[in-house]
């Protein structure tokens, strides 16, 4: 397998290194870069898990290979709190309404809930409810879930 | 919501108090299993069968091993160098006779998924590709592919005689047949439901390594560390002092993870032959083909009645399709030949049932492994309403028992106590305002709109607190600075048990929640216990934290009493601050602390210096908690689709340590409940091939497919410490009939009666042209 260089920005630093072309985005983070936000919970493309955002946009980082990031600009969930430990609007809203439980789908819905609080127009809690579909929490019947949509549609969060 | 006032004095034990946990869990940094990575370590990838029944007739390893990379390939022939032998960590003895085809198989395979070998590499993709350079080549058999096929093929054990297994028959009653042919109602059908798969999001996964002078350490996505200690030295016959499990957060367990099955006891193997740190992280296909699966199950049903409607007996037989290798052999039916008779009075029962093993994926439990109590008995009450056109809560009114009537000796001879199964039920019934959606339904049908409404009413025993499950320990102790630090025998996956005793021993000592760290998930640090498994942790994590917390208090007082000239009696702890009635004397728990660590000249004459108590709580055999949910749903007879509507979750689990980690149990469970009705399926083909291998042919509900829903709390205290019960299984035991409930409901019209699941649209859809044609 031949090695192929790679540098993208992820979460405001310059990384760079080395990467087979066959390596999803999802193993290089964790793997290479320390990031633990980022889950790997079907590596199909289905439960969302692995959400991060390329270049503002939700993307399955497991199906999606380090080597396509090259040259682009990566967030996870990892910066999203303050650097004095505030956590996100969004992170607020799921620890105030219990949204998780073992948390392991958690990173993947808070990223693409980031994605929806910083669209313009501001989607309803109809389109929200439906771009989240594509995430899968075995533990809380999504009730804190829904209830941070209710709140995200009505207006909080952190916006752009 | 209707929250129960706390308690007098207390501060956070009732109260929403927000998860300590969440902190970690919400910025990226909690350590599930893959997270946890150790130098030297070697990943593991599995090579399984690919036939569901067959004789190995060639095993060739050596181009998997010359591949760059690969650093060993482990069959059979090396793990059974250990003599290891599967058993079940938390319910069976170990002389009992399990199917014994090794950690990997021998000679033949019995699965589809059965592992044959074991590849470790430098990494996961390496280990892979190893795995495909295996040849195997297998003189295929035919398979046992369900129940039926089970009762006349030979056995998928050789070891046994046939594929029954622990059958029982159990009569209670004179005469039963005799009472069916007199009585003036005979009511019969069968529920069929479907085999499921718990799917936690965090698959399986395991890292064990040796360290030291041989201390077996690994760091394992489970249920109970303790229990798995205590396993894994069984297996292997190590010590258990010589194991050390380790486990941080896991991602969802709801059955699966309570015991160690065999291909993670074969990783566990493999680390030792190979003495290299070993990993194996279970990927998504292995975990819906080859983990366990459960409720692949079905029960005929006969129920008797008089002419007032009053049941007079039970006739039941019910059987499990076990697969290939279940986690356990014991008995097909105990939980569920117990509780069938739910919180009815039934003066006569009879109920056999067999387990049946079969070449399909081994059963293990799944959140409330006998829900079919609730399942049978709650669809049949429904079913034989319908029949002898009553309606479906007199009915239950009839029948069911109330809190005056106990203590209440059911007719399996269990006594229960401090339930209110008519009391929660009248409940629901109030919330769901019945008079007013049959006014709904009716205009509803009129435009050729299905509503539906569906009741259903059960009693649980939580914490059954026996055997491997009978205690659990806490240690409290006050720091040298003041802070408190509980180890806990209890464990979460995601239960919330750091923040649930938290609040427990915040309020005991008087303490801010804050000041109370939780600490679990090493085998090595606190005493045995067995954590999540059967409701329970609430229960026995829960006394134990109390009590030892109590036993904690009573020594600063004595402490404090002694130092300031007051009696224990008159010493306040709040918020941290001891004070003492009538006096100004005020000290910080910190300085009680260095007077008991550090200036023990202060302390009563002959006190233990420290300031740190223990306390093994052992509950008793059974605290039992109960439901009554109602659900309303549409069903688009064009589509076939069922709509959930509106769901209300009553129920009684005693004191709510936290309500929101409660509903969320409920809520959880309910979810899951109402998925094993409309999506959930894994079905073999007549070769015993998965036919569900990814999220895009099981199903599992996303947020588009729930209700909200409404929670109704009766919360009557059980006699242990705290008053607590369990909640954690009965939101997915009691789901399933009651949306089958509202679903026959709002079929009626079309006379037939739906009890096979899933009940999905295109089954609905054909069933409804069935229906009509036949009218």
């Amino acid at each position: 397998m031949s090695l192929h260089f790679i540098e993208f920005e992820l979460n405001g630093q310059t990384v760079d290194g080395m990467t087979e072309s066959r390596r999803t985005l999802l193993d290089y983070l964790r793997q290479d870069e320390g990031c633990t936000g980022p889950h790997a919970g079907c590596e199909h493309g289905v439960c969302g898990a692995c959400t991060v955002l390329v270049d503002g946009e939700p993307m399955r980082s497991c199906l999606m290979l380090a080597v396509q990031a090259n040259g682009k600009k990566v967030e996870t969930l990892e910066s999203l709190a303050a650097a004095d430990g505030t956590l996100h609007p969004i992170q607020q809203m799921f620890r105030e309404e219990f949204a998780l439980q073992c948390g392991f789908c958690t990173p993947g819905f808070v990223m693409t809930m980031v994605a929806l609080d910083r669209a313009e127009p501001r989607p309803d809690a109809e389109e929200m409810k439906k771009a989240l579909s594509g995430h899968l929490c075995r533990c809380t019947g999504y009730q804190g879930v829904l209830r941070v949509i209710d709140r995200l549609a009505a207006g909080e969060g952190a916006g752009k | 919501m209707n929250d129960p006032a706390p308690t007098v004095g207390a501060r956070f034990v009732g109260q929403r108090v927000q998860r300590k946990e969440d902190g970690r869990l919400l910025i990226g940094k909690g350590t599930y299993i893959d997270d946890v990575v150790v130098s030297g370590m070697l990943h593991a990838a599995f090579v399984r069968s690919t036939v569901a029944r067959g004789r190995i007739t060639r095993l060739d390893v050596s181009a998997a091993q010359a591949l760059p990379g690969v650093f060993a390939v482990l069959t059979a022939g090396e793990i059974d160098k250990l003599g290891a032998r599967y058993f079940n960590a938390a319910m069976d003895q170990p002389d009992l006779v399990y199917p014994d085809n090794g950690l990997l198989c021998r000679k033949d395979v019995r699965f589809v998924g059965d592992p044959v070998a074991i590849v470790l590499a430098d990494s996961r993709a390496l280990a892979e590709d190893g795995a495909a350079l295996v040849e195997v080549d297998y003189a295929v058999d035919p398979p046992v592919v369900g129940i039926a096929a089970a009762r006349t093929m030979p056995p998928v054990h050789p070891e046994y005689e046939s594929n029954s297994v622990g059958a029982m028959e159990m009569t209670i009653g004179e005469d039963i047949d005799g009472i069916f042919a007199s009585a003036a109602h005979v009511v019969e059908d069968e529920i069929v439901n479907c085999r499921q798969t718990p799917v936690p999001m965090e698959p399986r996964g395991l890292l064990a390594r040796r360290e030291g002078s041989g201390e077996l350490t690994i760091n394992i996505a489970t249920q109970g560390p303790h229990m798995t200690a205590n396993h894994i030295a069984g297996i292997f016959g190590l010590s258990i002092n010589s194991i050390r499990i380790l486990a941080k957060d896991v991602g969802g367990g709801f059955g699966q993870k309570v015991t160690a099955l065999r291909d993670e006891l074969a990783v566990v193997a493999a680390a030792l032959l190979i003495d290299r740190p070993i990993k194996w992280i279970e990927d998504r296909l292995e975990n819906l083909t080859a983990a366990s699966q459960s409720r692949d199950e079905t029960c005929r049903v006969r129920l008797a009645f008089d002419s007032d409607h009053r049941l007079l007996a039970a006739d039941v037989d019910f059987n499990i399709d076990y697969g290939a290798y279940p986690h356990a052999v014991h008995g097909s039916g105990g939980l569920t030949f117990m509780m069938l008779p739910g919180p009815y009075r039934l003066p006569a029962y009879r109920f056999r049932s067999s387990g049946w093993f079969t070449n399909t994926c081994g059963e293990a439990p799944y959140r409330g492994p006998w829900m079919m109590d609730m399942f049978a008995r709650e669809t049949m009450l429904d079913t034989a309403a319908r029949q002898m056109g009553v309606d479906p809560i007199e009915l239950r009114r009839k029948n069911i028992i109330s809190k005056a009537d106990q203590p209440f000796t059911m007719v399996t001879g269990m006594v229960i106590d401090d339930v209110t199964p008519a009391e929660t039920m009248e409940a629901v019934v109030a919330a769901v305002d019945i008079p007013a959606f049959r006014r709904e339904q009716e205009a509803a049908r009129k435009e050729g709109r299905y509503l539906g409404l569906g009741i259903a009413v059960a009693i649980e025993p939580t914490a059954i607190a026996m055997g491997t499950y009978t205690s659990e320990v806490a240690h409290v102790r006050v720091e040298p600075n003041g802070k408190v630090t509980a180890m806990m025998s209890t464990f979460s996956q995601g239960h919330g048990t750091p923040t649930t005793m938290a609040q427990i021993v915040a309020d005991r000592l008087g303490v801010p929640f804050g000041d109370v760290t939780v600490v679990e998930g090493d085998s090595t640090r606190t005493g045995y216990g067995s954590g999540a498994g059967g409701s329970r942790q609430a229960i026995v994590g829960g006394g134990a934290a109390r009590v030892a917390t109590d036993m904690l208090a009573d020594k600063i007082k004595a402490i404090a009493a002694h130092a300031f000239n007051g009696t224990p009696e008159d010493v306040l702890i709040d918020e941290g601050i001891v004070t003492i009635k009538g006096s100004e004397t005020r000290a910080t728990l910190a300085e009680i602390a260095q007077m008991a660590y550090f200036d023990t000249d202060r302390l009563p004459h002959g006190m233990e210096t420290g300031l740190e108590t223990q306390y093994r709580f052992r509950a008793p055999p059974m605290v039992f908690a109960n439901q009554a949910h109602a659900a309303v749903v549409e069903v688009d007879i064009e589509t076939g689709k069922t709509k959930v509507l509106r769901w209300v979750a009553g129920g009684d689990c005693g004191n709510l340590i936290n309500p929101a980690i409660v509903e969320g149990q409920i809520s959880g469970g309910v979810v899951q409940g109402i998925a094993g009705v409309l999506f959930e399926k894994v079905s073999y083909d007549e070769n015993g091939q998965p036919l569900a291998a990814t999220f895009k042919d099981y199903l599992v509900p996303t947020a588009l497919d729930v209700p909200r829903l409404e929670y109704v709390h009766l919360c009557t205290p059980s006699i242990t410490p705290g008053g607590f019960k369990g909640v954690g299984e009965g939101g997915a035991m009691i789901s399933p009939p009651t949306l089958v409930n509202a679903i026959n409901d709002a079929l009626a019209p079309f006379g037939k009666n739906w009890l096979n699941m899933p009940i999905t649209p295109d089954r609905v859809v054909i069933g409804l042209a069935e229906a009509m044609g036949d009218s």
